[in-house]
């Protein structure tokens, strides 16, 4: 064992063991679990179950309104985080410590009033529908959902990536007689865009598991404004249980690729950071 | 720095190069703050003036309802049962990932954050695919009269997994900056291993396990997905406050539902005030830490 060698503080064997003893009865099990029963499904009835027409629309609704939501924050993370970082202004403190709200509220709660905004009473719903805009109920308010719930990712990661960038480059460029707009351009943005990028599919990956906001502004109407996850509860509620580990065995695959990624883009931006 | 001194007043208007003009500057503010507005401050706002929408006498009944009280002790209970064990799972995993050196340590660490990206519905699948009457053990516990899925053990489960990495993922960096070089010095003077853990390294983290505490307690608290799959959403008996929530608001209640989730909502207002408390500490720490080394030279 080479930790004894170099290493003369007791207790590997008990917290080592312990940490393996425990990841394996709360996480590594019920993974387990999960993946043998998808095991026992046939190829066919797997790829039946998982790409029903309401599955298929589920999926459609899930990834689409997760890539816009996340896109959104993409754009205005990076202008909050760009805000926060290089303007002072009344409630600027406020507002940096308001940006991690979304992680601490409840998913219920944040769907609760969400979809009580902008219903037809609320009050950003009663300017808004007249106009066309409805909110809750429809596709539109998944989106405004998961965008809440990604909201401080964006922000977060790009906030230590703006502190540390080096002013003196883009000194260098107004010195050289660079606009502002082409300072922006052609020297912060590239150095931002990891971290957006990475804020991004962080955000997205939240999205697209996400459950508890997106119950109570969708609506849940099969084919129109259900949700993946939604669609695995009601099978459980059917007693499918096949059905529902299908489902959620695309959503588990989908969920890694995404990790994979992460992964890949946190390296590549690691980069750019010092 | 070779910089040529010039007396300019204060208050100068002139633009460095590295800033935008004042008209871009507000404007990006105002966006940003518009933003912020729709998406955070309404939606805040919002659950306490609904809460209050019928009055204080009526947000009062609603939450003494039997349900809602019983929902208050449910959740305070998976709270109380799956943050202590969390924090002795994040001590240990800290204490053999950042002291020691073994191989395989970044595969542990990718497992540690699992429950992160598996969506809160699949991890209540998994307990009732072990549990559940169709599940793994579901006849033998049936047969023995046990019940987990629909029950309170099935919520605590659920809990615990999804809460899994929270105190961990704080604990493991903290303490792998710190390095083991004053558990050492400890040992070589002669105390013992508990006493290295209690008096070096649990004070020298100990702002780091108690953000690690806030965060894995309001999602305990605040958890629906993983929990409303293994509850069987029973009032009274396995309804936590966020599925009480939805209950009530279900029945048509808004402001009945208002009221329990205004509580969730100080909690997460608790939760980012003791943050916000914990990074201003930190960045004090560390100026007093750099000016103190400036004294020093």
């Amino acid at each position: 064992m080479d930790h004894k060698k170099f290493n003369a503080l007791p207790g590997f064997g008990l917290t080592m063991g312990f940490v393996l003893l425990y990841l394996s009865a709360v996480v590594l099990i019920p993974f387990a679990g999960l993946i043998i029963r998808a095991c026992g499904l046939s190829w066919s009835d797997f790829f039946h179950l998982a790409t029903t027409d309401r599955a298929l629309a589920a999926y459609r609704l899930t990834f689409g309104a997760s890539a816009i939501a996340a896109l959104t924050n993409a754009v205005f993370g990076t202008l909050v985080g760009w805000v926060l970082v290089r303007y002072d202004f009344p409630g600027r403190r406020f507002l940096d410590a308001m940006v991690d709200f979304p992680f601490a509220l409840p998913t219920a709660v944040a769907g609760l009033t969400l979809a009580n905004l902008f219903s037809e009473k609320g009050w950003l719903g009663s300017w808004l529908v007249p106009l066309g805009i409805k909110g809750a109920f429809t596709p539109l308010g998944v989106v405004l959902a998961l965008t809440f719930v990604g909201l401080p990712f964006v922000v977060r990661t790009l906030q230590p990536v703006l502190q540390n960038l080096e002013r003196e480059v883009e000194e260098a460029a107004a010195t050289l007689g660079a606009s502002r707009f082409r300072t922006f351009v052609r020297i912060i943005a590239p150095s931002l865009l990891p971290a957006v990028l990475t804020g991004f599919a962080l955000a997205f990956a939240r999205a697209i598991g996400e459950y508890g906001s997106i119950v109570f502004i969708s609506g849940n109407l099969p084919f129109k404004t259900e949700i993946a996850p939604y669609l695995i509860v009601m099978r459980l509620e059917e007693y499918d249980y096949t059905g529902a580990i299908a489902l959620a065995v695309v959503l588990l695959i989908f969920s890694f690729l995404l990790l994979g990624a992460i992964n890949l883009l946190e390296h590549w931006s690691s980069r750019f950071q010092h | 720095m070779s910089t040529t001194i010039i007396h300019r007043p204060s208050t100068s208007q002139s633009q460095r190069g590295t800033e935008e003009s004042p008209a871009v500057k507000w404007i990006l503010i105002g966006l940003a703050l518009a933003f912020c507005l729709v998406f955070l401050l309404l939606p805040l706002a919002n659950v306490f003036i609904q809460a209050f929408s019928k009055g204080w006498r009526y947000y009062l009944t609603a939450l003494s309802h039997p349900d809602s009280l019983s929902a208050i002790k449910l959740t305070l209970l998976v709270a109380a049962i799956c943050v202590p064990i969390n924090i002795v799972f994040g001590l240990a995993a800290g204490w053999a990932v950042a002291k020691f050196e073994f191989r395989g340590k970044p595969l542990l660490i990718t497992l540690i954050d699992l429950p992160f990206s598996v969506s809160p519905v699949v991890a209540g699948l998994m307990f009732v695919v072990l549990f559940g009457l169709q599940g793994f053990f579901g006849q033998w516990l049936d047969n023995h009269n046990l019940k987990i899925i629909f029950a309170v053990p099935g919520i605590v489960l659920a809990t615990v997994f999804i809460t899994f990495p929270f105190v961990a993922r704080e604990l493991i960096p903290v303490m792998q900056s710190i390095g083991v070089e004053q558990e050492e010095a400890a040992l070589t003077l002669g105390a013992n291993g508990w006493q290295t853990f209690w008096k070096v390294t649990l004070p020298s983290v100990k702002w780091g396990l108690i953000y690690g505490i806030i965060l894995c307690n309001a999602r305990a608290m605040g958890e629906f997905g993983a929990v409303s799959v293994v509850s069987g959403h029973v009032a009274g008996l396995t309804n936590t406050m966020p599925l009480q929530v939805e209950k009530i608001y279900n029945e048509y209640d808004a402001a009945g539902a208002f009221a329990i989730a205004s509580l969730l909502a100080l909690l997460a207002l608790f939760t980012l005030g003791i943050k916000t408390f914990l990074e201003w500490r930190q960045a004090r720490d560390y100026q007093r830490a750099q000016r103190a080394g400036a004294a020093a030279l």
